[in-house]
């Protein structure tokens, strides 16, 4: 861990930007009621990275969504708390939700070919971007589009400005997403695993790039992928998340080198490296509960190595040495 | 851009080649249309020397390749009935149709978009409800129907509004034109409600599916997540992505409303092309159907060509594929 980022961690403990207590989204369908997040914790400091880990369905896209208050019906948030910089996202009406999304908030996509609108083009996408939250000339809020296009490393500025989404390819559009979520200078980025549609070098980039930006901006990042060797470089911390539900939180080198749930080392395990060269992948056994039907207790319990009866309640977050927290009864300490 | 163009007018002069051997060939076999236009008590000698004077006499081959020939130079042949060139007698008859089309497509446009919206935005709210009910009716009810039914309410019970003809008209160049005066309106309100009623019910589903289609897309749920006003979002983001099949069946129906207005024509004796259309049918009076029917589909194919241009006015992606 560098410096710049023990200072962030440092000063997440006093004040945090954003506090999420027991965070609760369900989705009220025909079959019955999706638990998509069940109970969420995070705390989340000024300038920090934290790396929200999870495979599809473990509901860290709906938690990023949660907070921008971008939950269509069926979904609704039903429980918990989204405290923002001493706001409640949750009772906050519409439009100062909307005065902060885009703003103090912004969120990066996961699929750049979807993000940006198609008839639009680039330069009307970033400045209605500063319009909508700042009475600014277009020719201001124009200078600034050339600006944040130099940031994120774009070739020819002007030329972009002028074209259409389908002119560029995906890492070009990904990286205009990006400076469409600086373009305000907000104090979070929610990333929903934008670089999974990418090509692996173009990943590697975006990544590194994200990084110093936020670092220099002293902008906070919450990087939800399902992918644990993206974020372990990147993030300051790392939650794992499985069926709804913040498993295990504590640094990224903690997490990875020292995992204490057993859902994560299941994951570290089936990570391919050198060590695992010409063996069989370890696979955490069996499969992914459905939300509708979740085991009673802990729902990993039906796939953990480690379960007892007690697992049969679910278990609380823990806090375990080191500022380290798990809900698990039988953490590998 | 101009290749695109001139392969469109290609296209145009191969339908309209074909069509007109159809419309010749289907004339001939319903029958002779001199037994139309001489008295019943006219000799056969009579009747000979009238289709010798209209050439009828001549093998149908001669006949269309006589036409052809004319055609290539401008000449339609005359009618039948009148001896008027059969060019100038539509043409005298189009305004009167292209007003009344004009005015209902603008009304089904100004009804159908934002009822569309409405329905699209909030699919399951009472009012959609009544929306996606009234469409139903709008273009299930047959045409002439929902004629009469105006006429009855307006015309007769209410006593507002007339029930045919077309009003006083103003000149503009050689164009007479009804929209510039107010009896003029009050002829058109009927006709025009009658066929943009079924048009607007149609808008109305177009509509509502092409926003349906949209609103779950990221990039929409991206422009929320900028935080851009509601209003921007509708007015930019949504109505930008969804006029593009609006445009396509507003240009499809303008074009159909146009060459096939015959039953809102007849129904109001509007003296519009339609009731042309019918009244030469009935004469058998070919050199006006086919010259109608030549006219029309070069219509079309010059409508197709406006939809298209305005696509690439919309649409970034489709001005690429022309250039190429």
């Amino acid at each position: 861990m560098d410096v710049s980022s023990m200072q962030a961690t440092a000063t997440a403990r006093q004040e945090p930007l954003l506090s999420i207590k027991g965070l609760k989204t369900h989705f009220a369908t025909r079959a019955g009621v999706v638990k998509a997040v069940d109970g969420v914790d995070i705390e989340l400091g000024r300038g920090e990275i934290l790396g929200l880990v999870g495979e599809s369905g473990s509901g860290k896209s709906i938690t990023g969504f949660s907070i921008l208050g971008l939950i269509d019906p069926p979904g609704r948030i039903v429980d918990g708390s989204i405290d923002y910089d001493g706001l409640d996202l949750v009772s906050m009406d519409e439009e100062a939700r909307r005065q902060l999304r885009g703003n103090d908030i912004a969120m990066i996509f996961q699929d750049p070919s979807m993000t940006l609108n198609p008839v639009l083009r680039i330069d009307t996408q970033l400045i209605e971007t500063v319009q909508a939250h700042a009475e600014i000339s277009a020719a201001e809020a124009r200078q600034r589009a050339r600006d944040t296009l130099v940031q994120v490393g774009i070739p020819s500025p002007d030329e972009r400005l002028k074209a259409y989404p389908y002119e560029l390819s995906g890492g070009m559009r990904q990286r205009i997403a990006i400076a469409i979520a600086l373009i305000n200078k907000p104090k979070l980025i929610i990333a929903d695993e934008p670089t999974t549609a990418l090509d692996v070098s173009i990943q590697g980039q975006i990544i590194y790039e994200v990084k110093q930006l936020c670092r220099k901006t002293g902008t906070a990042l919450i990087w939800i992928t399902h992918d644990l060797a993206v974020v372990a470089g990147l993030a300051d911390r790392i939650s794992v998340m499985y069926a709804g539900r913040i498993v295990e939180t504590g640094t990224s080198a903690d997490v990875i080198e020292r995992p204490l749930h057993p859902y994560t080392q299941g994951l570290i395990n089936s990570v391919p490296s050198h060590a695992t060269r010409g063996h069989r992948l370890h696979q955490i056994k069996g499969m992914t509960p459905s939300l509708l039907n979740l085991p009673q207790g802990c729902a990993f319990r039906e796939r953990c190595e480690r379960a007892t009866p007690e697992c049969l309640v679910a278990p609380e977050p823990t806090l375990l040495p080191g500022g380290r927290s798990a809900r698990c009864w039988n953490p590998a300490l | 851009m101009p290749v695109f163009i001139i392969n469109r007018l290609f296209q145009a002069f191969g339908v309209i080649l074909v069509m007109s051997v159809l419309v010749f060939v289907g004339l001939y076999l319903i029958g002779d249309p001199t037994s139309m236009l001489v008295s019943p008590e006219a000799t056969e000698i009579e009747r000979q020397a009238l289709r010798k004077a209209l050439g009828l006499d001549q093998s149908i081959w001669v006949q269309y390749l006589t036409f052809l020939g004319n055609a290539a130079q401008g000449d339609f042949g005359r009618s039948f009935l009148t001896g008027q060139p059969a060019l100038q007698l539509i043409i005298e008859r189009m305004p009167a149709t292209v007003e009344l089309v004009i005015v209902a497509m603008t009304f089904s446009v100004l009804v159908g978009v934002p009822l569309g919206i409405l329905a699209g935005l909030r699919p399951k709210a009472p009012s959609s409800k009544a929306i996606m009910t009234g469409s139903i009716l709008g273009f299930s009810l047959p045409n002439f129907w929902i004629g009469l039914m105006l006429i009855m309410l307006f015309a007769v019970y209410l006593g507002v509004l007339p029930a045919s003809a077309r009003g006083e008209t103003v000149n503009v160049g050689p164009v007479a034109l009804s929209i510039l005066t107010i009896d003029g309106w009050q002829h058109l309100a009927l006709p025009a409600l009658t066929l943009g009623l079924a048009k607007a019910a149609l808008m109305i589903r177009v509509t509502r599916a092409a926003t349906r289609e949209v609103l779950p897309m990221d990039y929409i749920k991206f422009a929320r997540a900028k935080g851009l006003r509601p209003s921007r979002i509708l007015n930019v983001h949504l109505l930008k992505n969804i006029l593009i099949p609006i445009i396509t069946v507003a240009g499809l129906e303008f074009g159909q409303a146009i060459a096939f207005a015959v039953v809102t024509e007849s129904v109001f004796s509007w003296p519009g092309m339609g009731k042309l259309l019918i009244d030469s049918i009935i004469t058998l009076d070919r050199p006006v159907v086919v010259a109608y029917l030549i006219m029309m589909v070069f219509f079309l194919v010059i409508l197709n060509l406006v939809v298209d241009i305005l696509y690439m006015a919309i649409d970034p992606s489709a001005r690429e594929k022309v250039r190429d």
